[in-house]
């Protein structure tokens, strides 16, 4: 009979710990879900992707949405609060208040609107890289 | 504030949402950048051709 311990496997190490930390993590801070697997340029590259993405569309005097009166407005708040802390940042600070009235403006709040999409799928991808559903 | 052109706006959409799909999509980086590089120049080249189809239907 052998007396060697039994090592851990890679696998049971990698399910240790709170599981849902990197899919709030990259909700709230866009990228931040890659950074907590150690996964530093992926996470560094959808950071710059996303966050850029959402200046972007308030510098273009995007709106963004703060109440759902009809299910139009209603998708729209559900994208808006895909981007996480800057939502609430933004909403605090007072950004993306103004009524859309130019094209670009219309633009810039389907690029608010898309940006918190993409961070739905990139921290949906970090919870996936936690669990093994996606092998690296 | 600014003011991009409607062309330089679809480019910057689809340089940033092409990137997330990519590394969202595949594995390894390689199939990233390829499927990034496919995803991206599907945005730009349907955008062109609606464009030109809506341009003859407005005619």
């Amino acid at each position: 009979m052998s007396t060697a311990p039994n090592k851990p496997s890679q696998a049971k190490q990698t399910q240790q710990g709170f599981v849902y930390l990197p899919l709030i993590a990259g909700w709230l801070i866009p990228g931040a879900g890659h950074f907590v697997l150690g996964k530093w340029i992926r996470g560094a590259i959808l950071a710059v992707c996303i966050i850029a993405m959402f200046i972007l569309g308030l510098a273009m005097q995007g709106k963004l949405y703060t109440s759902a009166q009809d299910i139009l407005d209603m998708l729209g708040v559900a994208g808006d609060l895909g981007s996480g802390l800057l939502y609430f940042i933004s909403r605090i600070m007072g950004l993306g208040g103004e009524p859309v009235r130019t094209t670009v403006a219309d633009y810039g709040t389907k690029f608010i609107v898309v940006a918190g999409l993409l961070n739905i799928i990139a921290a949906v991808d970090a919870h996936n890289l936690r669990t093994g559903r996606k092998a690296s | 504030m600014i003011h991009p052109s409607h062309f330089t706006a679809v480019l910057l959409f689809a340089l940033f949402a092409s990137t997330v799909f990519g590394i969202t999509m595949r594995d390894t980086p390689r199939r990233m950048f390829r499927y990034g590089a496919y995803c991206f120049i599907l945005f730009i080249g349907s955008t062109i051709v609606l464009s030109w189809v809506m341009f003859l239907i407005a005619r």
